[in-house]
């Protein structure tokens, strides 16, 4: 790689498409070489079931500069980009960044070749450069470049142009190529959770629905806590929310559009709808209608709002979940005496048990890339959050506690992230509940950091 | 449509400009300040008066149903009423028959040792199994409202089994 090929990458800011054409011309031989290969989440998971990786747990040791312009007019705002990133990838358990109080020289041209001498003596395995700078349109303009410090190689650049309202999500966008390249699996830092904010004592807890990005920042109220909001979930599109909300003392699924903060009612039945989820086409909506002290499980075709009745027991069937392709949905029952997960086609047909072990299962969600199923257990007096095959077999138990409950896929299916609560006291303290995430190979449980209490987190899909 | 990776573009890929995320706007609370409406009717153990006219009549037919035994508890995972429950409602339809004006909302509630929606599915066949009884021992259904908190609405705080035994109810309420 010359250093005339990377001044080349100044001519991003001219267009997107032509630079496809360009690099593809003019860098097609690197990318024969390049070692780390790019594969979909999907294509993996045919072949790398669940294995536990070990060797990731030893986070790479990143370099990360200040995204400083040659100007100096946008400083703080390439620092802070570089400190999101940072952040990001600290966050993960992935990654390592280096304190810049070790760096050598940062590059005063960050479209030249770095020296790598600088940066091997700290460790670095990675080294992520980048500048900000304001353009005419007064727009901040960023530009990346990631080299693989050991093999001495650019390993990926970019740039972008966004308001000053934008530089979280590019910051994110950055942080999740560097995840990719690294780990091959999607990145998840530009993603979002909406979730339960609750305040107040334990006997009355106020309950408010919330959105905020993956690293807890953006956050907003959606909800005014005058009536019950529970589980709360995202479409694929990342512009509505399906939840359980108690308005008027009746409890029923409602539709919230994220962008005008209204909610519709999400049709009239005789009993109560709750643990709605949306299939991932967007079509149609799974939920439990609970009859005469019964619940089953229906399917709501979204566009003409008629329901069909997917189970027919006289027992509790709830929580489904669709698989990827919508094919199969997972839901927990009692109808073998206790609370067990289950698998049926997506017509309702061919249903058969999936979990064997002991204990009680609930809240089965499917892993977007389809080949692992997460899970509550319950067991001597103790709640675990879970993985299984989709199969049932290979079951893993990743987190513990008093009571830990409703894990959700991020969309990469690498993390998962749910809630935890405290015991309450009988003086009225007590019951605090808090978001937590963690590595699908059990380690990095980590706290997100929310304004209030927090549960029935959900995490969206990659943002559109 | 940006920053996904695009497989042509192994080593070099851009981001086309970017908006942030969709914001919801408006509708922002404010300071959890009114916890009214649901909550207050039922978090407070044993006084689940009606608020809405108070009447010294009203006021007295609930106490009423409350010195009765307004409530019933259950096993842990079960909504089979106990021979215990089905005296306390025994009660309950002496009550209702003398006063047949009476309608009631039948809550089912359950403890915190489950998870939050299987529980409020158990919490609403609480509610129905208590229903059921009532109806057949002769009580008109149409009087009859159920509603189920599942683990939402605690009457007693505490993490053990003495408040767990307690939560575990279904209770009656004068609308």
């Amino acid at each position: 790689m010359k250093s005339k090929d990377i001044k080349g990458l100044e001519m991003i800011l001219v267009s997107y498409i032509k630079l496809v054409s360009i690099f593809a011309r003019t860098l097609g031989m690197l990318m024969a070489v390049l070692a780390l290969s790019i594969s979909s989440a999907f294509a993996q998971a045919d072949t790398d079931v669940i294995t536990i990786t070990e060797g990731n747990v030893e986070p790479t040791p990143i370099a990360i500069t200040d995204f400083i312009g040659p100007d100096g007019e946008a400083t703080d705002i390439g620092r802070e980009i570089a400190s999101i990133i940072s952040n990001d990838l600290e966050g993960s358990g992935l990654f390592r960044p280096l304190s810049q109080a070790a760096f050598f020289d940062p590059p005063s041209d960050v479209t030249e070749r770095p020296d790598f001498a600088d940066w091997r003596p700290i460790g670095a395995s990675a080294l992520l450069i980048g500048k900000a700078f304001y353009n005419d349109a007064s727009m901040i303009e960023v530009e990346f470049y990631l080299w693989d410090v050991l093999r001495s190689e650019l390993i990926a650049a970019g740039s972008g142009s966004v308001s000053e309202k934008g530089k979280r999500r590019i910051s994110h966008q950055i942080a999740d190529v560097v995840y990719k390249k690294w780990t091959g699996d999607d990145g998840y830092f530009d993603t979002r959770i909406v979730y339960v904010a609750e305040s107040g004592p334990a006997a009355k807890r106020i309950k408010r629905l919330a959105i905020m990005d993956q690293d807890g920042h953006n956050h907003i109220f959606l909800t005014d806590g005058s009536s019950l909001v529970l589980t709360p979930r995202f479409s694929q599109t990342v512009q509505e929310i399906a939840y359980l909300n108690y308005f008027n003392d009746e409890p029923n699924v409602y539709l919230l559009d994220i962008q005008s903060a209204n909610s519709e009612l999400l049709g009239s039945f005789p009993g109560m709808s709750f643990a709605p989820r949306f299939s991932y086409s967007g079509k149609s909506l799974i939920m439990s209608l609970a009859r005469s002290g019964v619940t089953n499980i229906y399917a709501m075709d979204l566009s003409t709002r008629q329901i069909t009745q997917l189970t027919n027991t006289p027992f509790i069937d709830t929580s489904p979940s669709y698989s990827p392709n919508d094919g199969q949905i997972v839901f927990n029952s009692d109808r073998s005496g206790s609370q067990q997960l289950y698998i049926m086609n997506s017509d309702g047909s061919n249903v058969r048990r999936l979990s064997r072990g002991k204990g009680r299962y609930a809240t089965p969600v499917w892993s977007p890339r389809g080949d692992i199923i997460a899970f509550t257990k319950m067991l001597r007096g103790q709640f675990y959050i879970g993985i299984m095959n989709a199969d049932g077999t290979g079951e893993r138990l990743l987190a513990k506690g008093f009571l830990v409950e409703a894990p959700t896929w991020a969309p990469n299916g690498r993390v998962l992230m749910y809630f935890k609560q405290n015991p309450t006291n009988s003086d009225g303290s007590g019951g605090e509940s808090y978001l937590y995430r963690i590595d699908i190979t059990g380690f990095n449980e980590r706290r997100i950091i929310t304004p209030e209490g927090a549960s029935d987190p959900a995490w969206s899909p990659f943002l559109p | 449509m940006f920053l996904r990776l695009s497989s042509l573009l192994a080593a070099i890929f851009l981001l086309a400009a970017c908006e942030t995320a969709p914001n919801a706007t408006g509708d922002v609370a404010g300071t959890a300040a009114s916890g009214s409406s649901t909550s207050e009717s039922t978090a407070s153990s044993g006084s689940d008066a009606s608020d809405t006219s108070d009447t010294s009549e009203e006021m007295t037919i609930s106490e009423e149903l409350i010195s009765i035994g307004d409530r019933v508890h259950f096993d842990f995972d079960s909504y089979e009423l106990t021979s215990e429950a089905k005296s306390t409602l025994g009660k309950q339809v002496t009550f209702l028959s003398s006063n047949p004006s009476v309608r009631i909302t039948i809550e089912g509630h359950c403890d915190e040792r489950g998870t939050r929606e299987y529980n409020l599915a158990l919490g609403e066949s609480r509610a129905a199994a208590t229903r059921d009884y009532l109806v057949s021992q002769g009580i008109n259904p149409a009087r009859i409202k159920i509603i189920s908190y599942g683990k939402e609405r605690p009457a007693v705080i505490g993490s053990n089994e003495q408040a767990w035994k307690y939560n575990r109810r279904a209770v009656s309420i004068i609308n």
